[in-house]
């Protein structure tokens, strides 16, 4: 038995280390570990609770906006504010364009190099690329003389031997298996995404004032008053065409592309099988509203016959294997922290005979039940609740590629269901902007209602950021936050072992995947990155009591 | 060389000749420079026969300044990536992990000993001997000490790396710090480009900077580049003239927020921080956020979470602006405009303009 560990996981948000180990080439067990803590609850503690949206999105400025979002949502419920439906439709699209940056990025950026083989893109011809392209997609900018000058490009990079991200990649792998012509147009896709990805940043900073971090959200509604004006929705409505040309022509084609040769990762990756989601972009102003685009819900045991509401209180956090001290479960709101840190020995490898601490991220549970988070929970879920258009998509996704309904539950299905949920907010939100102009054109140009501190008072929100759900809770004595926690995706994604010992949905979800060189652990990256980790916002502390660090021992 | 002579042999490079000189334009208007440093900027980035190494660290951080790093135009990020530096180690783009991740940054420290620019990302934990932070058993305490020694010169994008930013906040319960600070290594190479995140059209302008003179801008107190964090928000708000006639923004959702007053009632830092968000805008110009109807949070100054909060108070009531209250000079002057008058003298007459004394000399 081989042990490998990883660490830093890279082509993702934060600090990550994974631990594997391997018999007769599938992994055999596997310890997720955040190595980051920042203790963002300790310093919420005091302070003013208006100010409470601004600090928590620093939670995180890749998923940004998404912690402004829930936060400014717990606020307004903590001071029994509804907000206008300007407010609403604007807060949706500011949310809405954190899709369409947040998920091309992932799949270009953060996850294409664990399925494209860049070296082998230079022995690709533009001509066969060309055509390949044409079989697939619909890009008018996919020629034989642009896949001239990309191939050109890259071996000039290459032969200048400065080979800066992609030195020492797995080039050459043998789990790469696309032709060179399929590994050139999706180098070539990945660098047009790069670009492409400032003008869905640009989408959102029309309303959100600045990408990354938005500055125009506050409990009561948006400050954009100023600007519901022709010239802003007019650039809105025009970027989103150019944007949107990109999702449907290239990135949901290249997902079609792509996936074929890698079919086996529909029956790779599942994990517990256990969904949740809070649901994403309320369709009127009422707190907690069950009125989503996205609806909340619970599927369990991969089992698409029944969904169960999702209820907030069903949640407590683990601590057994986190590093702080105590055993014992509790929810968010009444959850306490004494950090209790003990390290990593990567010469012996985690003994939990002995229970053993692994990470900074502590284990949210619902009903006791390991959950995973993310697109592919909000798509199942929304798909179990009737949502036609995204039955349709998932439907024509599965037959286009000739892969049963089981492929869904797997690595390869949170990919493809990320690409599908993009594609259905855009096109939602071209819905949303008519509504916006609607309302303007009826002289509904309220954005804001007037709000008022409570001396003391509780408040929750909840939200979905691109890798999963988030909720954020707040409790106010003078005027004053007394304490703030947030329960995020990644720490339900990448949480050690619960008090039951069981695995988190990072570490069941890799027990059986291949691993062809225990050097080269592709195979772990390609299930690691299908859920897009985000762990700067996964590691948090609460401590009602005081707001100072306790002790805590090194081993 | 004849500037069409120039032009053709750029047009030769990779970068499209239109793109490239326009880059090298916009770069020197963000510097400052006279308009004719266009052509000369152009010829010194493309005959580096090798691409300058780049080592790019996260600390504890959120990856806004990555992504906002990301949002290059003038050269296009991916310009930037293949053609003008080597981003020898980036954990959010780089191909492999663990092992071959930390080849990657051991073979550039190697290869390049004093020869590579640090990025640096996010905040270095202190507190209990860093154990905060650690990336492949090794304390953040302890990399960036490491990478940062032989580094040529180190860029802190991003209040965090700069000041120690948002975890840094009172109690501080890692015991955050700017790299420089935790590391303790002489000033002299460090750069703050502060911001939440920092703005990457003064990230670019310092590499090139640096590229083209060989050494940093010359800086402010906070080692921040006087090109960009020169003059206050507040010297070129578009909505300036509405401060002088006290026209203020009284809460967010009246008439004033729809005519777009003023926001210093609701909080506004721009008279206090020094940044040109109102110059330069972010997303390529598409907006900032006084454009979007809030305030500035004063995002790129030292203690901003401890010394700006609440976000939402005007500044006369909080300590750094004195005791000048906006109500007690408007009661003593009669009249909303000249009050708001007053008080802008009141803020100039406190904290004025950064003064000379104030500056290092590192201007060439």
């Amino acid at each position: 038995m081989a042990r490998v560990i990883i660490d830093p996981i890279t082509r993702i948000e934060g600090h990550l280390r994974i631990e594997v180990e391997v018999e007769n080439g599938k992994v055999k067990d596997a310890y997720s570990s955040g190595t980051l803590f920042r203790g963002f609850e300790v310093f919420m503690r005091g302070r003013d609770p208006r100010d409470a949206w601004y600090i928590t999105q620093r939670a995180c400025g890749v998923c940004t906006s998404v912690h402004a979002i829930a936060s400014v949502k717990c606020l307004d419920h903590a001071f029994g504010v509804e907000i206008p439906e300007n407010a609403r439709i604007i807060r949706n699209l500011i949310m809405g364009a954190q899709y369409l940056h947040d998920h091309p990025v992932h799949f270009y950026h953060l996850h294409a190099l664990d399925w494209v083989d860049v070296v082998s893109a230079l022995s690709a011809d533009p001509k066969k690329t060309a055509a390949f392209a044409a079989n697939h997609n619909n890009s008018p900018k996919d020629s034989v003389n642009h896949f001239k000058k990309v191939k050109t490009r890259l071996k000039k990079f290459v032969d200048s031997g400065q080979l800066g991200p992609f030195a020492n990649g797995y080039w050459g792998h043998p789990a790469y298996k696309l032709p060179p012509e399929a590994n050139l147009m999706a180098v070539s896709h990945y660098l047009d995404a790069l670009e492409l990805q400032k003008k869905s940043a640009q989408l959102q900073a029309i309303f959100g004032g600045k990408n990354p971090h938005i500055q125009s959200v506050i409990p009561g509604g948006v400050t954009v008053g100023g600007i519901l004006d022709v010239d802003h929705i007019a650039s809105f409505k025009y970027l989103m065409q150019e944007i949107m040309s990109f999702i449907e022509n290239v990135y949901i084609p290249d997902v079609l592309a792509v996936a074929p040769a890698y079919l086996d990762w529909g029956g790779i990756g599942a994990g517990h099988g256990n969904y949740l989601a809070w649901g994403l972009f309320p369709q009127d102003t009422k707190h907690h509203t069950k009125n989503q685009t996205f609806p909340d819900g619970v599927i369990l045991n991969h089992d698409l016959s029944k969904v169960f509401d999702a209820d907030t209180a069903k949640v407590a956090e683990h601590v057994k294997h986190s590093w702080y001290d105590g055993a014992e479960a509790k929810h968010p709101k009444d959850g306490k922290t004494d950090p209790k840190y003990t390290g990593l020995n990567d010469f012996k490898g985690i003994d939990l005979d002995k229970n053993e601490k692994y990470s900074w991220l502590k284990s949210p549970r619902y009903e006791d039940q390991v959950m995973e988070v993310g697109p592919l929970a909000r798509v199942l879920v929304a798909y179990v609740r009737g949502n036609k258009d995204v039955q349709n998509l998932v439907n024509s996704t599965l037959k286009t590629l000739g892969a049963p309904a089981t492929a869904l539950f797997s690595t390869l299905g949170r990919t493809a269901a990320r690409a599908l949920e993009t594609v259905f907010i855009g096109k939602e939100m071209e819905k949303w902007i008519d509504e916006l102009i609607g309302n303007i054109s009826k002289g509904n140009v309220d954005t804001a209602n007037p709000i008022e501190i409570p001396d003391s008072g509780f408040g929750y929100g909840t939200t979905e950021a691109p890798r999963g759900a988030l909720g954020h809770w707040i409790e106010i004595k003078n005027k004053k936050i007394e304490n703030y926690q947030m329960v995020v995706p990644t720490t339900w994604n990448g949480s050690p072992r619960d008090n039951a010992g069981k695995r988190g949905p990072f570490e069941e979800s890799l027990i059986g995947t291949p691993v062809a060189d225990a050097k080269r652990p592709l195979e772990i990256l390609r299930t690691i990155h299908s859920f897009d980790p985000c762990l700067a916002c996964a590691v948090h502390v609460i401590d009602p009591q005081t707001n100072e660090i306790h002790k805590f021992k090194v081993a | 060389m004849s500037l069409k002579n120039q032009i053709i042999e750029l047009g030769k490079k990779e970068i499209p000749r239109k793109d490239f000189i326009r880059f090298c334009a916009v770069t020197a208007a963000t510097l400052g420079l006279p308009a004719s440093y266009t052509q000369i900027i152009a010829r010194e980035i493309q005959k580096a026969a090798k691409r300058p190494p780049v080592i790019w660290m996260h600390f504890a951080e959120c990856t806004g300044d990555t992504e906002s790093f990301i949002r290059a135009s003038n050269p296009n990020i991916t310009d930037i990536v293949l053609d003008v530096v080597s981003v020898d180690y980036h954990e959010t783009i780089m191909a492999p992990s663990g092992d071959a991740a930390h080849k990657s940054l051991e073979d550039s420290i190697h290869e390049n000993k004093g020869k590579y620019i640090v990025i640096a990302e996010g905040a270095v934990p202190t507190k209990d001997n860093g154990i905060y932070l650690t990336i492949g058993s090794k304390t953040g305490l302890e990399l960036a000490t490491e990478v940062c020694k032989d580094a040529m010169a180190v860029l802190c994008v991003g209040t965090c790396s700069s000041f120690g930013g948002v975890q840094a906040q009172a109690p501080n319960p890692t015991g955050a710090k700017g790299v420089q600070e935790a590391t303790g290594l002489p000033k002299e190479k460090f750069v703050h480009l502060p911001g939440c995140p920092h703005n990457v059209k003064n990230s670019v302008a310092t590499i090139v900077h640096f590229l083209l003179f060989g050494k940093l801008p010359a800086l402010d107190h906070d080692r921040r580049p006087l090109f960009a964090y020169g003059e206050k928000i507040h010297d070129h708000c578009p909505r300036r003239t509405h401060f002088e006639n006290g026209e203020f923004v009284e809460r967010f959702g009246d008439d004033g927020d729809r005519k777009k007053w003023c926001l210093y009632k609701v909080g506004c830092k721009g008279p206090e921080t020094y940044h040109n968000c109102s110059k330069v805008l972010w997303n390529d110009g598409t907006n900032w956020p006084i454009g979007a109807g809030h305030g500035c949070n004063g995002c790129s100054e030292r203690n901003f979470w401890d010394t700006m909060t609440p976000f939402y108070e005007r500044l006369p009531d909080r300590t750094p602006f004195g005791s000048v209250s906006a109500d007690k000079v408007a009661a003593v002057v009669g009249g909303a405009t000249a009050a708001g008058i007053a008080v802008h003298a009141a803020i100039k007459a406190k904290k004025g303009r950064l003064g000379k004394g104030d500056e290092e000399d590192t201007k060439e």
